[in-house]
């Protein structure tokens, strides 16, 4: 995982480069950043937290991984809004669909 | 059509398959890649398919002529009800929308093809096998008998033992891949491939309607997906999902199908709305009245269509908020729909109406919907459809709309669009027979349901009673169909007959309608390279400007011949997509696989084989187009092959097909 | 080979975007679709698991945590070789190419421990409407994953074939959507599935 990180030469137009293509070594920082946020989701099974506050601060941090991952693996960040039009387009409307669904289906109220 | 195209294998093409050469006759039509060619064929297959959904009609209506009918037994009608109405919606209208779609959209955009043509050939293939397959099960005895619907538990093992529902659940998908496929093709097409000048608010109102229905297959189908997926794991894999006793919900069934069947209504009738909103403009002479207006309810109808799914769940339990909460949006989804009525209505006033033959078709259309549609707003209002619902009422809404609307739409579209596609007319006195015997036989049978449904009598039911009252109407629902298996005929008839006629004829020649859209600009029928040269497009109508201008009172005045406008077709330095075996040899593995999941799973290891081998095939075969925005490479180095389409397509291909494979 | 890298970044195209990353996009806003199907399907059945264990009975929160850790790394590696491949480095293309398929195979070995041991506690498919939730929703995923894999290897053979060029690198591009929409489906089923306290029997 260091070897091209390394070996990447970092120069000054490193961070306009970041504009079209993040660097390796901005990309081994956002898997660490990834993998400290999953420390803490895995940490809240060790604790014990209130479900009220234990599960929307576990969608917090989901919701962050998952843009974190779009925004800068797949690259959305940097490519044309229409894809992040696509890719949220699918979203929305399944999890507006499938929250009415479970709405109808009292999920929420009964689980 | 005929024209050979020679075409150069690269110099060293990895892997022992070349790509086959410009081809005629048979060998052209299954190796075809172009978009015209799969649109007829999808016309065609859809066509054949429709006789056999019109003589399951036929069957239904004449085991219902009379009470206590004796031409079916129970069994058998449940099969014929269902495989009627799965051969309707999947087998008839889709692809038909298809072939048109495939036909004009590259067209009306100014393209030379769709974005991904063996993609697209892949889609019919698919779309064949799996309708074949599905058909099959007539041939084993065992047609699926659950309703098009095919609601759980009902259709599980348990009720349904036979293997119809596996036919059923198998054939869905295998078609429901095909769909997908297209949708994402189209869609890139539509983004990507559009002529210089042709801005998304001047593409035709057709080439609109197409897109929404392309998100709208692109959104809905995976939800099927999962349906039917569910189903099969549980009649075949002993999975719980539908099963009561171990605590499964039926519901999830009826949820997870209409959350897909409510926008597919949609996506049944936007194309037809999309074809007489060309056709309307042309023989009112006419611009459409509301473009705007136009474009922005056929996407608002393909939104709100998402919010609505439950309206036809109103009696089945899930509690009075939700259906309240339904009832409301269904309601509101009536406004959009009754936009695009009085757009049309408005762009026939003041107009110089011409009542061809498509225009009939498409007068029809306006009227037929109207009235469907007005019962539908009937069926929003939850506490009548609790009386409504489960009777024949619903069967006549649900026939005005499909039928008078997006069956006659397609009407209008053959006839309009006739002449594109073989170069010349069918004939106006057969047309006008096909439509009027249509018209009348539809309303005699569809029209007497309304009565019949507030009286009482039971929809999906094989017979009923003698002395409820059902028996007149009945009868003449029953006569009516008849009347519409002539109109039908007739359409067949002229087929043959102006094929016949245009032998020794002249051509039609350029823009026999006087029409308004780009595909115009090209001659008929459209030569295979589509356009000489790339057409400027700077308004909406490009081509109805290029022949008409103002005079200085503002009055419109002819400024130049359709000779003049149109192109000749004499070009020959297109380079056009190769054809290709692959999209035919990766479709025919899915039936074994299909055969495989119901019988033996070892019947599933030559369709796996065909299928892989086809995605390697497709992958290593040479692109040899080096022009045009389709995002293929170009090498002519002798040492590649390919890459982009053929491995997404390929990714696709495979990401879909693994979801065919058997899990668990 | 210039036309291919020009092409390839949707020159001529209405968009100005390629044709094969837009096909890819579109079809991950349709897997939105069916994924959220089978995880609202897990969610209903969820607490229907009859006389069977319960998600709380036979979840192993720490073995998921490392498996889900390591597909989440394995979108790194990916991201790495389609980095390198833009770069020309060819050897380290194949490198994380080939760490990216590992791992994702590490994945799926965790995943068949997981269900094999489930089995033995006494949850098959059949058990509870929940049980055929979970082990459809996961071996989905599974399957997903694998066809993943399948790509990488045979993007890999095209590399040492020589094929797999810088000007082609979109077509890594590519397969690196599908590999991360992969994941982040994963990072919503770790979380919703197993993170949020599942009932207990």
């Amino acid at each position: 995982m260091t070897t091209s990180a390394e070996a990447h030469v970092e120069s000054p137009e490193a961070d306009h480069d970041a504009h079209d293509h993040p660097t390796d070594r901005k990309y081994v920082q956002v898997a660490i950043v990834l993998a400290i946020v999953t420390a803490l989701e895995v940490a809240t099974y060790f604790v014990d937290i209130p479900g009220e506050v234990l599960i929307p601060a576990l969608m917090v941090m989901m919701v962050f991984k998952f843009f974190y991952v779009a925004a800068w693996f797949m690259h959305l960040r940097f490519d044309s809004p229409l894809f992040t039009k696509f890719f949220v387009t699918g979203l929305v409307l399944a999890t507006a669909v499938y929250g009415v669904t479970l709405t109808v289906f009292e999920f929420w109220t009964k689980g | 059509m005929s024209e050979t195209m020679e075409i150069e294998a690269p110099a060293r093409p990895i892997g022992v398959y070349t790509r086959p050469k410009g081809n005629t006759g048979w060998r052209d039509w299954i190796t075809t890649v172009d978009h015209k060619k799969i649109g007829i064929l999808y016309g065609a297959t859809a066509m054949v398919f429709f006789a056999i959904g019109g003589l399951e009609a036929l069957l239904i209506r004449l085991q219902l002529a009379t009470p206590n009918g004796t031409v079916l037994g129970a069994d058998t009608y449940n099969r014929v009800f269902t495989m009627h109405g799965v051969t309707m919606v999947f087998m008839v209208i889709m692809p038909l929308a298809a072939a048109f779609a495939n036909y004009l959209l590259p067209l009306q955009i100014g393209a030379r093809d769709v974005a991904f043509p063996r993609l697209n050939a892949l889609s019919f293939w698919v779309f064949l096998a799996g309708g074949l397959f599905l058909n099959m099960a007539w041939i084993v005895g065992d047609a699926p008998d659950g309703g098009w619907f095919a609601y759980a538990p009902n259709t599980g093992m348990i009720f349904s033992p036979g293997k119809g529902m596996d036919y059923y659940a198998l054939g869905l998908q295998i078609m429901g891949i095909a769909s997908l496929m297209s949708a994402m093709n189209l869609i890139v097409t539509v983004l990507n491939m559009r002529a210089p000048g042709m801005t998304l608010f001047k593409m035709p109102v057709f080439t609109w309607m197409i897109l929404v229905v392309q998100f709208l297959l692109l959104f809905a189908v995976p939800v099927i997906t999962v349906a039917l997926f569910l189903l099969l794991f549980d009649r075949n894999f002993g999975a719980n999902f539908f099963n009561p006793e171990m605590g499964a919900d039926p519901l999830l069934w009826q949820h997870l199908f209409w959350i897909f069947g409510h926008p597919e209504v949609y996506i049944l009738i936007l194309p037809s709305f999309g074809i007489i909103s060309e056709v309307i403009p042309t023989f009112s002479r006419k611009p459409i009245f509301g473009y705007p207006f136009m474009v922005f309810s056929g996407i608002a109808i393909g939104f709100m269509g998402w919010g609505v799914w439950a309206h036809h769940m109103f009696v089945s339990g899930i509690g009075p908020i939700s259906v309240a909460a339904f009832s409301v949006s269904t309601m509101f989804i009536a406004v959009p729909t009754g936009v695009k009525i009085l757009n049309w209505l408005a762009t026939m006033w003041g107009g110089k109406i011409r009542f061809n033959t498509p225009m009939l078709f498409a007068s029809g259309v306006v009227s037929m919907f109207t009235i469907g549609g007005l019962s539908g707003v009937t069926h929003s209002l939850a506490p009548a459809d609790t009386q409504q619902t489960d009777t024949y009422y619903i069967v006549a809404h649900f026939h005005y709309v499909i039928f008078g609307g997006a069956l006659l739409g397609i009407f209008a579209g053959f006839y309009f669009w006739w002449p594109k596609c073989f170069g010349h007319l069918l004939g106006e006195k057969l047309g006008k027979w096909n439509f009027w015997l249509m018209l009348v036989g539809f309303n005699m049978t569809f029209g007497p349901m309304h009565i019949l449904g507030l009286q009482g009598m039971s929809r999906r039911i094989d017979s009923y009673s003698p002395g409820f009252g059902f028996e007149f109407w009945n009868m003449f629902a029953s006569v009516g169909a008849f009347v519409i298996t002539l109109g039908v005929l007739m359409f067949v008839i002229n087929i043959i007959a102006s094929a016949r006629k245009a032998r020794h004829e002249p051509p039609v020649g350029p823009d026999p309608w006087d029409a308004r859209s780009p595909e115009w600009f090209t001659p008929n029928p459209t030569p295979v390279h589509n356009f000489d040269e790339v057409i400027q497009i700077s308004s909406l109508d490009e081509f109805w400007h290029r022949k008409y201008g103002e005079d200085e009172d503002g009055r419109v005045v002819r400024v130049a011949t359709a000779e003049e406008v149109c192109q000749d077709g004499s070009a020959t330095d297109t380079h056009l997509p190769s054809p290709s075996y692959w999209p035919l040899v990766l479709a025919s593995g899915l039936p074994f696989v299909g055969f495989g999941l119901i019988y033996t799973l070892w019947f599933c290891v030559p369709g796996a084989v065909l299928i892989f081998m086809a995605i390697y095939g497709w992958i290593f075969e040479p692109v040899d187009d080096p022009d045009g925005p389709h995002g293929h490479g170009h090498h002519d180095d002798g040492d590649d092959h390919d890459d982009g389409p053929p491995e997404e397509t390929s990714d696709e291909a495979t990401a879909e097909t693994a979801e065919e494979a058997p899990v668990g | 080979m210039a036309d291919t890298a020009a092409v390839s970044h949707g020159e001529g195209t209405g968009t100005g975007l390629s044709n094969n990353k837009l096909l890819m996009w579109v079809f991950l806003g349709s897997e939105c679709l069916l994924f959220g199907g089978l995880i609202s399907t897990y969610l209903i059945y969820r607490s229907r698991f009859g006389d069977g264990p319960a998600p709380g009975d036979v979840f192993d929160i720490p073995f998921t945590s490392v498996s889900s850790f390591v597909l989440l790394m394995s979108s790194l590696t990916m991201v790495l070789a389609l980095s390198a491949l833009q770069r020309g480095d060819i050897r380290n293309n194949r490198v994380w190419l080939l760490a990216t398929a590992l791992l994702g195979s590490l994945f799926i070995g965790g995943q068949v421990y997981e269900f094999t041991t489930f089995v033995r506690e006494g949850l098959t498919y059949s058990t509870s409407p929940f049980s055929s939730a979970f082990f459809t929703l996961t071996g989905f995923h599974g399957v997903h994953v694998s066809l993943g894999i399948v790509m990488l290897m045979s993007l890999l053979i095209s590399s040492l074939r020589g094929t797999l060029t810088k000007e082609r690198s979109e077509t890594v591009e590519i397969v690196g959507l599908y590999w991360h929409f992969v994941d982040v489906v994963w990072i919503f089923i770790f979380t919703v599935i197993y993170l949020v306290p599942s009932p207990t029997s």
